[in-house]
């Protein structure tokens, strides 16, 4: 589903990646490890369409609308609901049946209790658990988590263990993570940066 | 086609909705103008044609445009919201389209109260001017709105979007002004919507260019 060959990227003068070679099968789940500013993020951007590389080559077997990017940022606006942030993005992406889908993850994120509360007064957590409805809300292919356990309480860490699991067999994941043991039963292969 | 004005209307809706929670855009530049008209009413010479006036109230609608462009993608640029936009399977174009939609709309709230204000401080308005406040607001939003987004991506953002903006909005008052002060404004009214068709169209194409990493 992915295949890079000699990716780059640079920042000015700041290079990034540097002749990356990378293979992604379709139903493959790529765990991708390595110390702050090694790439990782800027990979996985490259990956969800949101950068440009600046050299090599990159494959990507999924148009946008089968992706399912979850980044630092939540991505989500903080003067709206956290109901009207997944009718916005529901909207975007066209989701067939969006009212039943938002509401089907609402529930089993935890945050249908406060889905008419506003996203600014939600904590870390709450707003990483609405990011994870946003990523997962159109049924993406392809799925490019960055950091998914980020702020995420042990309720919350085991929900997303759960969520995982029931979705390996069907799509492809690529996920950077600073705890590769958690994820290790679940990747088939694993990219180190140094 | 029809998907395409779909997401503009989801996409502007939403730029709506954000104002009428936070109301820090169009109060400001209500302030602004009433402001700027308030101090133009003491610094011009009582004897002073309604000419000078008029100029001056193209000068206050460009400046009060900018201080709406600056917060156009202030919800975008916190915390990288754009992103969300981009990853989305619509046109990236719609962004824009919306975004101009969304100015336009604010621009046009500070006109209703600006130009009866100009009104009660110096002179009335005419059809000409109204005509050509309208266009200016499509041409501004339009190029307005892409400089902006350049902006967004700059640290030093206050200090670029202005030095872009203001001299691409230089032919935005030489238009309005024109029709505004002379007794046949078509051809000052019909190059302003030329303005507004060149730089809609420039605006379309690059956006996308604009947002790419």
């Amino acid at each position: 589903m992915i295949t890079a060959r000699g990716l780059s990227k640079r920042y000015g003068s700041k290079r990034v990646l540097q002749a990356l070679d990378l293979t992604v099968p379709r139903g493959g789940f790529l765990l991708v490890t390595g110390p702050n500013g090694s790439g990782k993020t800027t990979l996985l951007r490259i990956c969800a369409g949101l950068a440009t590389p600046t050299g090599g080559e990159l494959e990507i077997d999924a148009d946008r609308a089968a992706i399912g990017f979850l980044g630092h940022e939540p991505l989500v606006y903080r003067e709206l609901t956290a109901l009207e942030n997944l009718d916005l993005y529901g909207r975007l992406y066209h989701v067939p049946e969006r009212r039943e889908r938002i509401g089907m993850l609402l529930e089993r994120f935890g945050l249908w209790a406060v889905r008419n509360d506003r996203a600014g007064s939600f904590s870390r957590g709450m707003l990483q658990r609405l990011a994870l409805c946003r990523a997962l809300l159109h049924g993406p292919e392809l799925l490019v988590l960055d950091e998914p356990y980020n702020a995420l309480d042990t309720e919350g860490a085991a929900l997303l263990d759960r969520e995982l699991a029931s979705l390996r067999p069907e799509r492809t994941f690529l996920v950077a993570t600073h705890d590769p043991a958690r994820l290790a039963p679940l990747a088939s292969d694993r990219l180190a940066f140094a | 086609m029809k998907r395409y004005f779909q997401d503009v209307l989801v996409l502007a809706r939403k730029d709506l909705l954000l104002e009428l929670r936070a109301r820090d855009t169009v109060p400001a530049m209500l302030l602004f103008v009433i402001a700027a008209f308030v101090t133009f009413h003491f610094a011009l010479p009582s004897q002073s044609s309604d000419l000078a006036a008029k100029g001056l109230l193209w000068v206050a609608l460009v400046f009060t445009a900018l201080l709406g462009l600056t917060r156009a993608f202030v919800a975008e640029r916190n915390e990288r919201l754009l992103d969300g936009l981009l990853l989305a399977p619509c046109d990236r174009s719609a962004i824009w389209l919306a975004k101009g939609v969304a100015v336009v709309a604010f621009l046009a709230i500070a006109e209703v109260v600006a130009l009866p204000a100009f009104s009660i401080f110096f002179s009335g308005v005419d059809g000409a001017t109204i005509a050509g406040a309208v266009l200016a607001d499509v041409g501004i939003a339009a190029v307005g709105t892409l400089l902006a987004a350049m902006a967004s991506v700059s640290r030093a953002r206050e200090l670029l979007l202005p030095l872009l903006f203001l001299p691409v909005a230089i032919p935005v008052v030489v238009g309005g002004v024109g029709a505004s002060v002379v007794d046949n404004p078509g051809r000052y009214l019909g190059f302003l919507a030329l303005y507004d068709g060149v730089f809609a169209i420039l605006s379309w194409a690059s956006f996308e260019y604009v947002v790419t990493e």
